[in-house]
């Protein structure tokens, strides 16, 4: 089937260059960081993790949103979701590609990446969180790949892929439950040491993750023949709406918690995110633009005529991302570092280079998706035409 | 599985050298004295079932402090790096950093403007343990919570879990911060992107020497065995009041400070 991909439009092979050009770029960057060290990071002492881990839980959310598809499609007998849930699982294939090349870019020594192997360490999330990224990774390869290539043949897909199904719906909430412990498990991190922040992590990814599939499917209408049709992207947007909400309702329940009880260790975090702390507050409009586009998501999603306006359902997608995005993407991580167990303060912002090897590993995930999405589409658009060849372009 | 851990390989190493180079290995050659110091504690070597640690405060003078300071990093070849991506083994923290959970508003003038050394903690329950995907930061029988700097993938784990502050990265490659040769030829250097901390010198504890900080305070650290009740920290912790840092969190800390 990936001959597919090999067939394009002149338009198809300039975003693959540009892509590749990206690649390049971000590999330029990390060959630097592999000779310099992270010393070319804006990491420090206090604040260990950065840019890298941070894109990665975001991006590990992503992956799991791909059971919003699945669980219907498959469970319930939602027949709409049948022809996208195809695009819910490349794009987790993507997404936990990207995973996988952020943790390899976040480690001192990846060239000792296998010791995680050869000396497994059942006490060690980490451990776990290697097992569970890399099984989700294979189940959505096989099941996208399987039931595809039925698809193109015109049969019903092999009945051994059903039960791998089934095994894919917990195991998407796995991932992203694992990364969360990642975090909620450590004694001096108050702002991570939440018994809600396994559910925040699924609840935002739940909205980013079907507003992603959203634009994604307005794009794949606009440059193909595919379309993934007006109830499927309504139900998407529904998800979405039910993410978004439950994101800031759980993020709520967190500052509640937090500022009620008003235990210093806990409240620091999110006074520095927030409002600042003894004069450090590199975040602060960061992390109001993100209460504030993800308001202004709910207000356009939840007025059912908004919601059905395409136009104004694609800026809601855009916000739900952009709030999603901070709010793991820049406050999750360094948050939870400043200030330090010491109670000082030493902020964080990423350096180019670490910008940079971050842009290579997302046009990585956008040329996995690209490729996928491609045979797939190619596929689709021959049973849209009723089984006749697709029309040259 | 890999049936073939560090040891079989620096004894296969070892073995193979000493056929080669006439009955003196390669290890011999790098380090001398190295590897019997490592990994077959000499009869001379100081042995505890849970070593631990107890500063006087009051006794200790800038001078003092900046001593045991400077022997460590001396001797350990831990690099000056003025930046935040620079390395603590042992430092100095004001009392509100040291310990933030025993916050008290009106404290003791001299408590409450005296720097304390800081250090790692040696906890009984260490959460960087616990963390460590590849078992490079692991747990001594004798309580010394220890790393294995050639298994360390830098992943940092384990300071995230740290609730002192006690693990440091090297960023950079540390060795371009350190003269040439390095301050101590006996002592190894590190490369980037490991992890690195206090070891409680487990290289002098088993030559039958004190740590270096506990030599150099001139008597305001008393190290033993804390599950020795005649121990000099023992003995000085059943008579005066101590306090340790962040203890609440469950990490059982070995290292106590005497007010």
């Amino acid at each position: 089937m990936l001959e597919k991909a090999l067939q394009g439009e002149p338009r198809y092979w300039g975003w693959l260059v540009l892509l590749l050009v990206g690649i390049g770029a971000g590999f330029g960057a990390y060959s630097v960081q592999y000779q310099q060290g992270l010393s070319i990071t804006g990491m420090s002492r206090d604040v260990s993790w950065g840019f890298y881990i941070a894109n990665f839980t975001f991006l590990v959310g992503v992956a799991a949103s791909a059971v919003m598809l699945v669980l219907p499609y498959y469970l319930h007998h939602y027949k709409t979701f049948g022809r996208i849930t195809i695009l819910g699982e490349f794009l987790a294939i993507a997404a936990v590609t990207m995973c996988i090349l952020f943790i390899i870019a976040d480690l001192g020594k990846p060239q000792r990446v296998n010791n995680v192997l050869l000396h497994p360490t059942p006490n060690s999330v980490l451990f776990w969180d290697m097992i569970v990224l890399n099984v989700y990774l294979i189940l959505n390869l096989v099941i996208g790949w399987t039931i595809l290539g039925a698809e193109r043949k015109e049969l019903p897909p092999p009945k051994w892929v059903k039960p791998l199904i089934y095994l894919s719906i917990p195991w998407a909430v796995s991932i992203h439950t694992v990364t969360a412990f990642l975090y909620a498990g450590l004694p001096g991190r108050g702002f991570w040491l939440t018994a809600i922040l396994a559910p925040r992590f699924l609840a935002s990814a739940f909205a980013a993750g079907p507003a992603v599939l959203i634009l994604l499917a307005m794009l794949v209408r606009k440059l193909t023949k595919f379309d993934a049709g007006k109830e499927a992207i309504q139900t998407l947007a529904k998800i979405v709406t039910y993410g978004i909400i439950l994101h800031i309702f759980f993020f709520f329940l967190e500052v509640f918690t937090v500022a009620y009880s008003q235990i210093p260790s806990h409240l620091t975090h999110l006074k520095y995110l927030y409002f600042g702390y003894h004069g450090h507050g590199g975040l602060v409009p960061f992390m109001w633009t993100a209460l504030f586009c993800g308001f202004t998501a709910i207000t356009l999603l939840v007025v059912p005529q908004w919601r059905k306006n395409e136009g104004l359902l694609g800026i809601a997608a855009v916000l739900t991302f952009i709030c999603t995005w901070i709010d793991k993407g820049m406050g999750m991580i360094s948050g939870g570092f400043v200030p330090n167990p010491l109670h000082e303060v030493t902020e964080y912002a990423p350096t180019g280079l670490e910008m940079l090897v971050t842009l290579g590993v997302y046009c990585v995930g956008a040329l996995v998706l690209t490729v996928l999405y491609k045979v797939a589409i190619t596929v689709k658009e021959y049973e849209e035409l009723g089984g006749a060849a697709p029309a040259p372009h | 599985m890999m049936a073939f851990n560090r040891r079989d390989f620096l004894k296969i190493a070892g073995l193979s050298a000493a056929v080669g180079l006439g009955g003196q290995t390669a290890w011999e050659l790098l380090l001398p004295g190295h590897l019997d110091a490592a990994e077959m504690p000499a009869a001379s070597g100081l042995t505890a079932k849970r070593w631990g640690m107890a500063l006087d405060v009051k006794k200790f003078t800038p001078a003092v402090r900046q001593a045991c300071i400077g022997v460590c990093n001396q001797s350990h070849n831990v690099p000056k790096i003025d930046s935040k991506q620079g390395l603590k083994w042992i430092w100095e923290a004001g009392y509100e950093a040291a310990f933030p959970d025993l916050e008290a508003e009106y404290v003791e003038d001299e408590i409450k403007e005296m720097p304390f050394l800081v250090m790692c903690n040696h906890c009984d329950n260490p959460p960087c343990v616990r963390v460590c995907p590849t078992k490079a930061t692991f747990k001594r029988g004798d309580g010394i919570v220890m790393m294995d700097m050639h298994r360390c993938i830098g992943c940092r784990f384990c300071m995230a879990a740290c609730p002192y502050g006690s693990r440091s990265f090297n960023f950079h490659d540390p060795r371009k911060f350190l003269p040439d040769p390095a301050p101590n030829k006996d002592y190894p250097t590190r490369t980037k992107g490991v992890v690195e901390k206090c070891t409680f010198c487990t290289e002098r504890l088993a030559v039958g020497k004190l740590p270096y900080c506990v030599e150099a305070s001139q008597g305001a650290m008393l190290f033993g065995d804390m599950s020795d009740a005649g121990s000099a920290p023992r003995k000085a912790l059943r008579t005066r009041y101590s306090i340790r840092r962040n203890a609440a969190l469950g990490t059982n800390p070995q290292v106590y400070y005497l007010i």
